[in-house]
């Protein structure tokens, strides 16, 4: 059950208990056990909703930037990466195999808050090498959900 | 003038399906739950892979029997799923559907006058390809009360001295039953006993939800007297690709193949290059199409029984089938009055035989948001003709 039920809350979190129950073919008491099972696991980290921020009036800025570090002695980039996630305006940190070492996604109102942010506070630390910032354009797909697409049904009406 | 049409093409009936197609085509606000393919599209890294096809100019025949990788990857993967071992170079033909197998099939094994036995309620083809086959259709009315398996007292009674093939249509469309391995033993012994011949329809075969589906070709005996046929339609969400394929005794498959090449040709060949890459790598995508239309079936048994609406538990195909004898009206004029008054359309079950009366064929290839909205106007429906009753 565990699997299939993650892949229901993954596409709809706002589903309840009740209906959940039903899709799985469990019993209620079953479900909300192992819901809370996952939570106090830490497999279940939040229950969020996604925003195209595009379609509000709400000014939204996107960057992805590439960080180079250097890894310190005994903590490797665990403490640099802390020292960059606990900005409350970082979305995002992920350490990347590759080219550069984390990948930091930071969401803004305005362009000059995110290059005030990359100059001011993230190029500053002392373990960061080096900085290249992307700013995102325009978003086509976000968490495996195409934003600018009405979903048409092109099949005929009945088919045997 | 002369009346240029042959007598036989004549007396074929349009299907049931059509006219109840044309009232629900003017309706343009109605919402369907009448259409037998999936909802998905097909996965991505196949159409990608029919893509890539046509950009290396893969845009020639192929031989008659298919792509000799097609034939291949469907060996293996008969060999996967059920266990079955089937020679890629003799005893597979790729169609243009299950739709040409069965046709092709049936044209290959029936002489005049034979005897074709067809359960209903089942697919609309059956009977048609039977009688332009030249064959007499003997149709056994299966029943609610076994959950519209075929029992072996149906069978036994159906079988005739001209009997040559009894077309074996599980999972089924239109009332999702499925015949599982103690079924399928049971009418085994009397196929065998009166040496007839099958044509098993598994083109819904990787989608049932209780056990893994069993091919009567796996029961013991069986593999010798059986024309298996399947397709990429309905398990890969691959409709419009037009593939499916038979797999039988080489001989059978050797006359097929004849009418094939002269009808067809070869199967589209974008679509068997795709379908290699379903084969492959698809077995991922089925299972979460799968498991998407388990939780609508779920959802649609859970909400009858909220209403009170008899209905089965279908394990099979993406089909429901409720019973609404309780209403003291036909399936077509509960169907019309739905659509009028509700403006959802679902398919009376006389469309696929009369047996289907008092049942309504409901399909669950549609998001759960659709099917929600339909089921809230089902039961707004219900209810009214109840009050209407009392
Ligand atoms: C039971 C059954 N058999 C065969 C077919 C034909 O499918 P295709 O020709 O697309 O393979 C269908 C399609 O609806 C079906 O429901």
């Amino acid at each position: 059950m565990r699997e299939e039920l993650l892949s229901i809350v993954e596409k709809n979190s706002r589903i309840d208990l009740k209906e959940l129950a039903v899709l799985l073919g469990a019993e209620e008491i079953d479900v909300a056990n192992e819901l809370a099972k996952l939570e106090a696991e830490g497999v279940i980290c939040g229950y969020h909703t996604l925003i195209d921020w595009e379609k509000t009036s709400i000014e939204m800025v996107t960057a992805l930037i590439e960080v180079k570090v250097t890894p310190q002695r005994g903590q490797g980039f665990d403490h640099i990466a802390e020292r960059i996630y606990n900005y409350p305006e970082v979305k995002a940190v992920y350490l990347i195999s590759g080219g550069y070492d984390l990948l930091v996604t930071l969401e803004e109102k305005t362009l000059k808050e995110i290059s005030r942010f990359v100059s001011d506070k993230l190029s500053t630390l002392d373990s960061v090498l080096s900085t290249a910032t992307h700013f995102i354009l325009k978003k086509y797909k976000d968490h495996g959900t195409i934003l600018d697409k009405k979903h048409e049904d092109s099949r005929e009406v009945i088919t045997p | 003038m002369r009346n240029f049409l042959s007598d036989k093409v004549q007396n074929i009936q349009p299907s049931g399906i059509r006219k109840f197609f044309d009232i629900v085509s003017e309706m343009k606000d109605a919402i369907s739950l009448g259409v037998g393919e999936p909802d998905f599209e097909t996965p991505w890294h196949i159409r990608d892979e029919g893509i890539y096809s046509l950009e290396k100019g893969k845009t020639f025949y192929t031989s008659n029997s298919g792509l000799k990788e097609l034939r291949g990857e469907i060996c293996n993967y008969l060999k996967r799923v059920q266990n079955l071992d089937y020679n890629p170079d003799k005893e597979v033909l790729v169609t243009v559907g299950g739709s040409e197998a069965i046709d092709i099939g049936l044209r290959a094994m029936i002489n005049p006058g034979d005897e074709v036995i067809i359960p209903q309620p089942s697919y609309v083809s059956y009977e048609p390809c039977a009688y332009l086959a030249g064959a007499k259709s003997v149709i056994i009315n299966l029943k609610a009360e076994n959950e519209f398996r075929l029992t072996p007292e149906e069978l036994e009674n159906a079988i005739t001295d001209k009997t040559k093939v009894l077309i074996l249509p599980y999972p089924n469309n239109p009332t999702g039953a499925i015949m599982e391995r103690e079924d399928l033993e049971k009418i085994a012994k009397i196929i065998i006993e009166k040496d007839i011949f099958v044509l098993s329809d598994e083109i819904y075969s990787a989608l049932t939800y209780k056990e893994k589906h069993v091919s009567i070709a796996n029961i013991s005996g069986m593999k010798e007297r059986t024309l298996l046929i399947n397709g990429f339609s309905k398990a890969y969400a691959m409709t419009g690709w037009r593939l499916g394929y038979a797999c039988g005794p080489a001989e059978l498959i050797k006359q097929m193949t004849k009418i094939h090449q002269y009808a067809i040709m070869c199967a589209p060949t974008t679509s068997q290059y795709a379908a290699v890459d379903a084969l492959k790598n698809g077995d991922e995508d089925v299972e979460k199409m799968r498991q998407a239309y388990n939780q609508r079936r779920r959802f649609l048994m859970n909400a009858f029984s909220e209403m009170g609406l008899a209905c089965f538990e279908p394990y099979g195909a993406f089909y429901v089938f409720p019973c609404i004898k309780e209403f003291g009206m036909s399936s077509e004029e509960f169907a019309e009055r739905f659509l009028k008054e509700e403006k959802v359309a679902a398919v009376p079950g006389t469309a696929f035989g009369e047996s289907g009366e008092g049942f309504l064929r409901i399909s669950y290839a549609y998001s759960l948001e659709n099917l929600k909205v339909a089921i809230e106007r089902l039961k707004h429906f219900v209810e009214r003709l109840r009050e209407e009753k009392v």
